[in-house]
């Protein structure tokens, strides 16, 4: 049984696919909060029009660097470069040219869907009529089209969120953050945000979004990094990181009272790796491995077949899943 | 990328239009505290209770009871409104909504959500001391043109409870400490400013404590101008009272703000 090892601390994701002056460079980029260290020592690049990901469980330093980017959080170390300036004297300036759909709701409840898009607006001092043609293309596009006069609280959680990311488009931004943007949204709603995000990059938008689902990750982002304890661990496109850190299959193995019979077990697959509730088997063919785990005449309780994911990748960096 | 062909509007302004905005659409809620509440103390004790001090004692203060009570509610009603637009709100912009967050997400900076605060709170303390005003005149309780120069004390009475109000508000995480601050200092303060009786009426150790308060000063100082009365000496230090409160206040809020939304 392989051991992993999570000082593997792989290279710097500093590879900007175009060549051209990346929209978002950070080097060494370090948060501190008194005593903890929430980003420590990190590197990466976002090109233009790309979508980015930074892939990790909750307390990674996922928000902090966000927040960071964002221009709301002053770093403590190292260089950021956002659209080309320094986040530390150029805050107004790089907030004025991106837009930020927060992990918290910040929309005005007690106003409706229309005044909200108004006011945000209004902060970056467009003409009320520009935020009133933009609103109503961008209602259309988040699907609220005839909620407009709507008062904001009564609306469903992905109705709240997708109005926040109408909202952030309103300034017609250079680059869209979105931090955890399905967490706490049911299977469908889900689905149709990433159905939105999806068309955004379509335009060309740089999309850079936080997320703890690796499915997530999976479908939106063309390159990302993964993070654990504010360090990044790996880097680059979902498919790399899945033909790099995991095999293509992986037989899930469930037994009777938990107990897995993992001496019995070994030298099936290239990895195993076992966890409370099952062992996972990491092999290019997970049929044959259960052919072979059956034919030493082990009995478990339940068995499946499935492809590797960044869950997987995950758990051959750090030794722990993304959710708890 | 968009460059803004809009107003130049500076960014404290905006945050300013963004609270009329608010207001425009929720002000019937907010008229029972600034303003129905005063006007009703104003009949009831100037009028109801005033009418049997008027028979039984005489003048107050040598004024009859209603004009020696409604500059006092005057100043008072400028306490209320700040502290009620300094506590909640605050709070609320920070903790629950989360107002505050959403404007520093754009180009606006802390020290402009800072200023647009307290500009509004200025403006929200004219509106109510013009109409406050129009209502003691419709009672027969001013005296002397000096009144008009009542509204911009009644502003900095306001101010100098809304720096200390809105920093202490930045700093909490419930709702506990306004509970607190209302029953054991704006209560205390409203009943004992020389809001409804002289200072004289107090045993003799409490006027200095009165006299280290706020209220009392914008209380003296609005009856002055009320009445056409004003000692020269008093009202000076009065001024000089608010007015370094209202500075020490705002500098407060300025810090606290920034330790707790930029973080």
């Amino acid at each position: 049984m392989q051991s992993h090892s999570p000082s593997s601390l792989a290279a710097p994701a500093h590879e900007s696919p175009t060549g051209e002056e990346p929209v978002v460079s950070a080097r060494g980029l370090a948060k501190r909060f008194d005593d903890l260290v929430a980003v420590d020592s990190v590197d990466f690049d976002i090109a233009r029009g790309e979508s980015f990901g930074f892939l990790g469980p909750n307390g990674a330093g996922k928000t902090s660097t966000m927040r960071m980017i964002a221009c709301m959080s002053p770093k403590s170390a190292g260089t950021l470069r956002v659209l080309g300036m320094d986040p530390d004297t150029d805050g107004p300036a790089i907030r004025g040219r991106i837009g930020l759909v927060p992990q918290e709701d910040t929309l005005d409840l007690q106003l409706t869907v229309l005044d909200n898009l108004m006011i945000y607006g209004r902060y970056f001092d467009l003409p009320k009529k520009v935020i009133r043609e933009r609103a109503q293309r961008l209602l259309e596009f988040a699907e609220l089209g005839d909620r407009a006069a709507d008062t904001v609280e009564p609306l469903s959680g992905g109705m709240k969120r997708r109005l926040t990311i109408a909202r952030a488009l309103i300034s017609e931004p250079d680059l869209l953050i979105l931090d955890e943007p399905t967490t706490g949204l049911d299977p469908q709603a889900r689905h149709l945000l990433w159905d939105r995000l999806y068309r955004l990059k379509s335009q060309g938008v740089t999309l850079v979004i936080t997320t703890h689902y690796m499915d997530e990750a999976e479908q939106l982002c063309d390159r990302l990094v993964v993070m654990d304890k504010g360090r990044i661990a790996a880097s680059g496109s979902p498919a790399d990181l899945i033909e790099h850190y995991a095999t293509r299959e992986v037989l899930e193995l469930r037994f009777h009272g938990g107990e897995a019979p993992v001496e019995r077990l070994q030298g099936i697959a290239d990895r195993a790796e076992v966890l409370p509730d099952r062992v996972l088997l990491y092999s290019s063919d997970g049929d044959r491995a259960l052919e072979e785990v059956r034919a030493r005449g082990i009995d478990p309780l339940n068995s499946l077949v499935r492809r590797s994911t960044l869950e997987d990748v995950f758990l051959s960096l750090t030794g722990r899943t993304l959710v708890d | 990328m968009d460059t803004a062909h809009g107003t130049r509007l500076p960014p404290t302004l905006r945050v300013l239009r963004y609270h009329f905005y608010t207001y425009m659409r929720t002000w019937r809620s907010s008229l029972t505290t600034s303003f129905l509440a005063p006007v009703l103390y104003l009949a009831a004790m100037g009028v109801g209770l005033g009418s049997l001090i008027n028979k039984h004692v005489g003048t107050v203060d040598h004024v009859r009871y209603l004009s020696f009570v409604a500059p006092g509610l005057l100043a008072a009603s400028a306490m209320q409104v700040a502290a009620s637009d300094s506590m909640y709100p605050v709070m609320a912009a920070i903790k629950w909504i989360r107002t505050y967050y959403a404007m520093l997400a754009t180009p606006l900076r802390v020290l402009d959500v800072l200023l647009g605060h307290f500009a509004w709170v200025t403006v929200r303390l004219v509106l109510t001391a013009v109409a406050y005003l129009g209502v003691m005149a419709a009672f027969g309780t001013v005296h002397s043109p000096l009144a008009l120069l009542a509204v911009p004390v009644a502003v900095l009475t306001g101010l100098a409870f809304s720096g200390v109000i809105s920093a202490f508000a930045a700093t909490q995480e419930n709702d506990q400490g306004f509970a607190t601050m209302s029953r054991m200092g704006l209560i205390p303060l409203f009943l004992l400013s020389a809001t409804f009786f002289p200072l004289t009426q107090l045993p003799g150790w409490m006027h200095p404590v009165a006299y280290a308060t706020p209220l009392y000063h914008g209380v003296d100082l609005c009856r002055m101008l009320v009445l056409g009365r004003v000692d020269r000496i008093s009202a000076m230090w009065d001024v000089m009272y608010l007015a370094g409160l209202s500075a020490f206040g705002l500098l407060l809020a300025r810090r606290l703000f920034a330790k707790r939304l930029v973080v």
